[in-house]
């Protein structure tokens, strides 16, 4: 899954929690809790989310790093379990 | 047999018109099932029946607008014979609103049945018949409608002047399909507005130290998937059950000049729409709830309620609102409380502040908790008290 395709996971994802968000225009290192307005409920939602859909593990400490699109983007790459090439 | 009623969805609501009917003729319910959708200002709401039984017949068109306490169904009870030429059906327990006369059963037109008349909130103004069919037709609170005629009755043009008002607004940004933003409004403000008027608030702040609620549920959660984690949030609304049963004084509800205190206690949620506005639906017996449940219910009430789909009886029956504003950042956050219900409690933002625990200084975690209370029902003292508990409760998480 290269980056890319890890953005477009997370902004769907995002964009189901809040549909009217223009997620292009959003700066890739702002707080989305501000942002985009999601609150605890949401972000939970947020992160439930991936975890169903690229099963990754994120324990709750791990939260702070997922709060911009940037940050979220590095933590799943970083955390999506490699798939064995061809 | 009994009516199946248009419900009370609030204080604030007279009419509500039927959008969708879930059942028909001939269909079993039992108690709780959602049997049809309303259209209020609060948005679409879907509307449960508490008589078990068989839908007899239906006595509403789709697309009516009808008053609260219009029949929309009549429900065979379990056990009644074929249906007969019976005897007036009795009184349905539900809506405490004043039941007008029984709707003719037969070939209804799709429009909306005069409306019996309802005393305005407040001082009593007058309002013109063309005036009151206007504001009914187009879902105006005529509380909201400023009166120029003789003694500030209100006219046929200042209910116009309050529709062309509304549609003035500039469009709400996008929120889900069936919530309408400028409705919800003028519904807040009509509440809100009453509850300035009519309640003479007093409001308490106390502030509680949440380490230990804090390190139970780091502890608690690093065990769970995401979809099992409990938010903060939860742990103040369980606190706040729990302590109404030791002050039930603070639940309930104010009506007809005394105070009817709830055996059940539920918890309004404060929520925040998308785009703008609130609503506050309710959390059932939250007293009685273990946390993990009273954390998925609110969870699942929180998207239904962003997304348009509040039942019925959860816009009618909460006994005491809880609303907090931490996550924006908000220290302390008095509410106004939401009529008919008596005391609104405010949870602000955890914050980090120096603290003395056994003689010595060190940084805790605290909230501002607030009690804003009826004065009518209830003194500052027994407020202290009950803001008190709820302070205490917070103290031993793993009891809630």
């Amino acid at each position: 899954m290269t980056d890319s395709d890890i953005q477009k996971v997370v902004q769907e994802e995002l964009n189901n929690i809040a549909p009217e968000a223009d997620l292009a225009s959003v700066d890739p290192a702002a707080d989305l809790r501000e942002a985009i307005d999601i609150d605890s409920m949401d972000f939970l939602n947020f992160i439930t989310a991936i975890h169903k859909r690229l099963g990754i593990d994120i324990p709750e400490i791990d939260y702070p790093k997922l709060v911009t699109l940037k940050g979220a983007i590095t933590y799943i790459a970083a955390h999506l379990k490699p798939v064995a090439s061809a | 047999m009994v009516d199946f009623l248009m419900p009370s969805l609030g204080a604030d609501m007279e009419a509500g018109t039927l959008i969708q009917w879930l059942v028909k003729p001939g269909d079993w319910v039992k108690r709780g099932d959602v049997v049809a959708v309303v259209e209020t200002q609060k948005g679409a709401i879907e509307i449960e029946t508490f008589q078990p039984g068989q839908i007899d017949q239906i006595l509403v068109n789709l697309n009516t607008k009808v008053p609260v306490g219009t029949p929309l169904a009549r429900i065979r009870t379990a056990g009644e014979a074929k249906p007969a030429a019976v005897a007036a059906p009795p009184a349905a327990p539900a809506p405490a609103v004043a039941v007008p006369p029984a709707a003719p059963v037969v070939e209804r037109p799709p429009v909306a049945p005069p409306a019996p008349p309802r005393p305005l909130p407040g001082a009593a103004a007058r309002v013109s018949p063309a005036a009151r069919k206007l504001a009914e037709e187009r879902g105006i609170d005529l509380s909201t409608v400023t009166g120029s005629g003789p003694d500030g009755a209100i006219t046929y043009a200042d209910v116009e002047r309050r529709i062309a008002e509304a549609a003035a607004r500039p469009p709400p940004r996008k929120a889900a399909p069936t919530l309408d933003l400028a409705a919800m409004r003028v519904a807040i403000a009509a509440a809100m507005a009453r509850s300035k008027r009519e309640i003479p608030h007093y409001y308490l702040e106390h502030q509680v130290e949440i380490t230990a609620c804090e390190q139970w549920l780091a502890e608690k959660n690093a065990a769970l998937p995401p979809e099992d984690r409990i938010l903060f949030g939860a742990l103040p609304i369980k606190a706040v059950a729990l302590a109404l049963r030791r002050f039930p004084a603070f639940n309930g509800f104010y009506r007809d000049n005394k105070f009817e205190a709830s055996q059940a206690i539920h918890i309004g949620v404060a929520i925040s729409i998308r785009g703008g506005g609130l609503a506050a639906p309710a959390l059932h017996d939250v007293d009685q709830l273990p946390l993990d449940d009273l954390m998925r219910q609110m969870r699942d009430l929180i998207q239904r309620t962003r997304a348009g789909r509040i039942r019925g009886s959860e816009m009618s029956d909460p006994t005491l609102t809880v609303s907090s504003l931490g996550e924006r950042g908000v220290e302390v956050l008095y509410g106004i409380i939401y009529p008919p219900q008596v005391a609104i409690v405010g949870v602000g933002k955890a914050m980090v502040r120096p603290w003395v625990v056994d003689g010595a200084i060190g940084p805790r975690s605290v909230i501002t908790l607030t009690l804003s209370g009826d004065h009518r029902v209830t003194d500052g003292h027994a407020g202290a008290l009950f803001l008190a508990e709820i302070g205490k409760l917070l103290q031993e998480p793993d009891k809630l």
